[in-house]
């Protein structure tokens, strides 16, 4: 069509130029995206209770969802504590130590729009306790019952208020609730009355299914796209209850690479712009090109379990401290791990408020580990032979035979003779239940499970309390030790969080003194990102807060 | 013809059913707990138990296997117990993405070895023969993980013209052939097609000298046949033989590779399968490993099939 007026033709100029300027605005405000490979090898699970460990707490619990409490990640040089969430404030009955009462967080509402209020938490905590509730899954409990082993019911005192209930007095709660993440349950209803079943359970199964594929949390990010094993997208939440944790990048796009020298390729191809753990002989080459490395240390310990069961040359304590004093850990830190892990010198390190003050210092002190040997009927002409069931690969436990390897020759000049019994991981952890008594222990006198430290019950009181021996939990070598075991119930007893804490440290210091477990390594969570991203603040924690990056 | 296809069938009957104990039995007898991908390990012993009962784990081994059967036999292979997933949509699905992979690499492996083997096989013994032969040894040789990383480092990380690793660009949800997608194919079709190109030259190689030797060529290029009807004859000679090996490895191709796909992050039924293996979820470990046999089954019987079709004389046999 030819214009051949020459008005029209002017007019239709001028609206095009009109357009264009109209369209630069859109060009100039693109949409931010943060690419980021993951080590998971698929999406950890999306309907508020992640798998895979704290990998999936990070990635789809806390970008998603929030928790009636939650750990304050803003600093990296403090220990991560734990702060309000959806909670404002709690507090545990004078009466009775068993109930606790929760104020909630006003005008928070789900991303579905429906508001978050104490019908909200009873719900969410029925999904996992409460086995005949419509919305109750097993597929969530395992990851959720034992990270709060106490928790026993939730009820509605108001529209903010809830009351939970413990089985036994228990100071550790708030802190365990870090992990119960809220899901909306108007979204879940939604996809329940439109599931089709033959039964409440199955319609149940098919709502979650649904849910996992549209999720609604109230966190800082919304779910936008998902595809299984490929890729999850987030969007930012612009209405997000904490206006300073409203995430600064538009979109987050979270890919699986469970391979490391995949992650790393993917980060030097600009495919992606930040991954995590990447492949440690490429640290090098990613400083020269410019990429950021993070690490820091985090609530993890590498560590040798002891038995403790009768017979074990393990229950002299000069044996369980020569140990502690014979490994160089910055020569394992500088040459074999290549800067990638902490000293360790406790479950926890100075600066944490639940380290203490123990007395025994754990360092390398070769010469005192011989001497203290010595006393214990050992050297050059009578080695004492110790037997570790470990594991070739496994998550958390970094490079599990190169690590023990190095113990093995560092342990050699102290008078000890490590024999290694390799298997496989999930063989491995699952002997960590049976125990040191059991014949899956295969007469090793010490595993190498690594573990998180992120609760007291996790870092301390599952390993050193005795009734925690298996068949009930991780004591794996039997410890009974009465002196723990007073100091584990006045720690679960003291209700002031700064008393508690004392407490927790008292418990520590105990542990450390006397010398409970061979210490090596903390893990220090390396990623490295694109110099585009920005405001990185990487925690000591498993966790770290994506809404505070920005892309350049 | 068809009482031959008849009794192939029957005779894949027990060989399924033989798969499914197997491949039932194998991930239940290794040990570990099944719950492993659920229960941490310091899940009290009540909430295990609640556990075991809730996915079956409780009942007699005879009694799964029946029910796993059973269900199995109705297209349902249950639910992954780390994703809640249902097995056979996450099996499906991978084996697509393997599927397109194993296509687009037999597209480059097949051609690549067949015209690299009637070069070798026509040139025996001449520096032609010896340069397609050193691709065909090579082909085999190289560990095609590492060809992989080094294409990754080449095509990726130095040059930027190829995705390093996944199956698709951001926002896309399934696969589409245009370049937006293909691209993410180029690096693993090429990687996976090294070892069928290999094989597939040193076969078709040696078929091509040996028809070529026999007397009936001689026969019918001294009753001055044409040299191009004399190929004719020797790819029909050839076919039946080159078409078994392709099948088989087009089989190991549609089986995954566990190396191959975790260095690319290619979403197929390998990726799983180690996936699966990593987590022990138990039932997408059954379901992955029998649905992947039941293809290898059935990929072999359709290659029986259409070498019957192809030469009369094994239907006979």
């Amino acid at each position: 069509m030819l214009i051949k007026n020459n008005k029209t033709r002017a007019a239709l100029i001028a609206l095009l130029a009109l357009g264009s300027v109209a369209a630069w605005p859109r060009v100039a405000s693109a949409d931010t995206v943060l690419r980021i490979g993951m080590t998971a090898a698929d999406i950890p699970r999306t309907l508020g209770q992640p798998d895979q460990g704290f990998e999936g707490n990070r990635f789809t619990g806390l970008t998603m969802y929030d928790a009636l409490t939650g750990w304050d990640l803003s600093s990296a040089d403090k220990a991560s504590v734990v702060i309000p969430g959806l909670a404002t404030e709690w507090k545990v009955d004078d009466a009775d130590k068993t109930k606790w009462t929760f104020k909630l967080r006003p005008g928070v509402t789900f991303h579905d729009g429906s508001p978050f209020n104490a019908d909200a938490v009873v719900w969410n905590v029925e999904k996992v306790l409460k086995q005949d509730a419509p919305q109750f899954d097993a597929s969530q409990v395992g990851v959720t019952a034992s990270r709060m082993p106490t928790l026993a019911s939730a009820k509605k005192i108001d529209d903010m208020t809830v009351e939970l209930t413990t089985k036994e007095p228990d100071s550790f709660l708030p802190i365990n609730l870090t992990n119960l993440f809220m899901a909306s349950p108007a979204k879940w209803q939604h996809f329940y009355d439109k599931a089709e079943g033959a039964d409440a359970k199955a319609k149940s199964q098919a709502a979650w299914t649904a849910f996992a594929k549209d999720a609604a949390g109230t966190g800082p990010w919304k779910m936008a796209g998902f595809t299984p094993r490929e890729r999850l997208e987030l969007v930012k939440n612009a209405n997000y209850w904490n206006k300073d944790r409203v995430p600064k990048v538009d979109k987050m796009v979270l890919l699986p690479m469970p391979e490391a020298n995949a992650r790393t390729a993917a980060l030097l191809s600009g495919q992606v712009d930040w991954v995590e753990a990447p492949a440690p002989d490429a640290l090098p080459e990613l400083k020269q090109r410019g990429f950021k490395l993070y690490a820091n240390e985090q609530p993890h310990v590498w560590p040798w379990q002891f038995s403790r069961v009768e017979g074990s040359p393990w229950n002299d304590i000069r044996v369980r401290k020569a140990a502690n004093l014979c490994v160089d850990r910055e020569g394992l830190k500088d040459g074999l791990l290549a800067g990638l892990m902490v000293p360790a010198s406790g479950t926890f390190e100075p600066g944490h408020p639940w380290r203490g003050k123990p007395t025994f210092e754990i360092k390398y002190d070769k010469a005192a580990a011989q001497k203290l040997m010595q006393e214990a009927g050992f050297g050059p002409s009578k080695k004492l032979e110790v037997k570790i069931q470990t594991s070739a690969s496994g998550s958390g436990q970094m490079q599990p035979l190169p690590m023990n390897e190095y113990l093995q020759q560092a342990l050699a000049e102290c008078y000890f003779d490590v024999k290694l019994d390799v298997i496989e991981w999930n063989t491995l952890f699952t002997n960590w239940r049976r125990g040191a008594k059991d014949p899956s222990a295969n007469g090793s006198n010490a595993t190498n499970v690594t573990y998180a430290a992120m609760d007291p019950f996790f870092a301390l009181v599952r390993f050193l309390q005795s009734s925690m021996a298996p068949p009930v939990s991780n004591n794996w070598g039997f410890i009974n030790n009465p002196k723990f075991d007073e100091l584990v119930k006045k720690a679960r007893q003291t209700f002031d969080p700064a008393a508690r804490d004392a407490a927790l440290a008292e418990l520590h210091a105990a542990s450390v003194d006397d010398a409970a477990f061979l210490y090596v390594a903390h893990d220090v969570g390396p990623r490295a990102i694109s110099p585009k991203v920005t405001g990185v603040v990487q925690p000591k924690s498993w966790f770290i807060d994506f809404s505070l990056v920005s892309m350049k | 013809m068809l009482a031959y296809i008849a009794r192939r069938i029957a005779y894949v009957i027990p060989i399924v059913i033989s798969v499914a104990l197997v491949c039932f039995l194998l991930v239940h007898i290794t040990p570990g707990d099944p719950l492993v991908a659920v229960l941490p390990a310091d899940a009290s012993q009540e909430l295990a138990a609640q556990l075991r009962v809730a996915y079956g784990f409780d009942r007699p081994l005879p009694v799964q296997f029946g029910l796993w059967l059973l269900r199995a036999l109705h297209g349902d292979l249950g639910n992954s117990i780390a994703t809640g997933r249902p097995v056979l949509a996450e099996v499906m699905r991978a084996v697509s993405n393997t599927v397109t992979l194993a296509i687009a690499a037999a597209i480059i492996g097949f051609t690549m070895g067949i015209l690299l083997g009637l070069i070798a096989g026509y040139f025996r013994e001449t520096w032609i023969d010896k340069v397609a032969t050193s691709f065909a040894i090579a082909g085999v040789s190289v560990p095609h993980y590492w060809l992989g990383m080094v294409l990754v480092i080449i095509f990726s990380v130095q040059l930027n013209w190829l995705p390093a690793v996944g199956a698709g660009p951001n926002g896309s949800n399934s696969w589409a052939w245009d370049w937006a997608h293909l691209k993410y194919l180029v690096l693993p079709a090429i990687t996976t097609s090294v070892i069928p190109m290999g094989i597939v030259t040193r076969t078709v190689r040696a078929l091509t000298g040996d028809i070529l030797s026999q007397d009936f060529v001689e026969a019918l290029r001294a009753k001055g046949l044409h040299e191009t009807g004399v190929f004719r004859h020797v790819i029909k000679n050839a076919a039946p033989t080159a078409l078994a090996v392709m099948g088989l490895q087009l089989g190991y191709m549609l089986g995954g590779s566990i190396l191959i796909e975790t260095v690319f992050s290619w979403p197929g039924s390998g990726f799983l399968l180690n996936s699966a293996i990593f987590q022990r979820d138990l039932p997408l470990l059954q379901g992955t490993i029998l649905i992947l046999a039941l293809f290898f089954v059935f990929l072999n019987l359709l290659v029986d099939i259409a070498q019957a079709a192809i030469d009369p004389r094994i239907k006979r046999g």
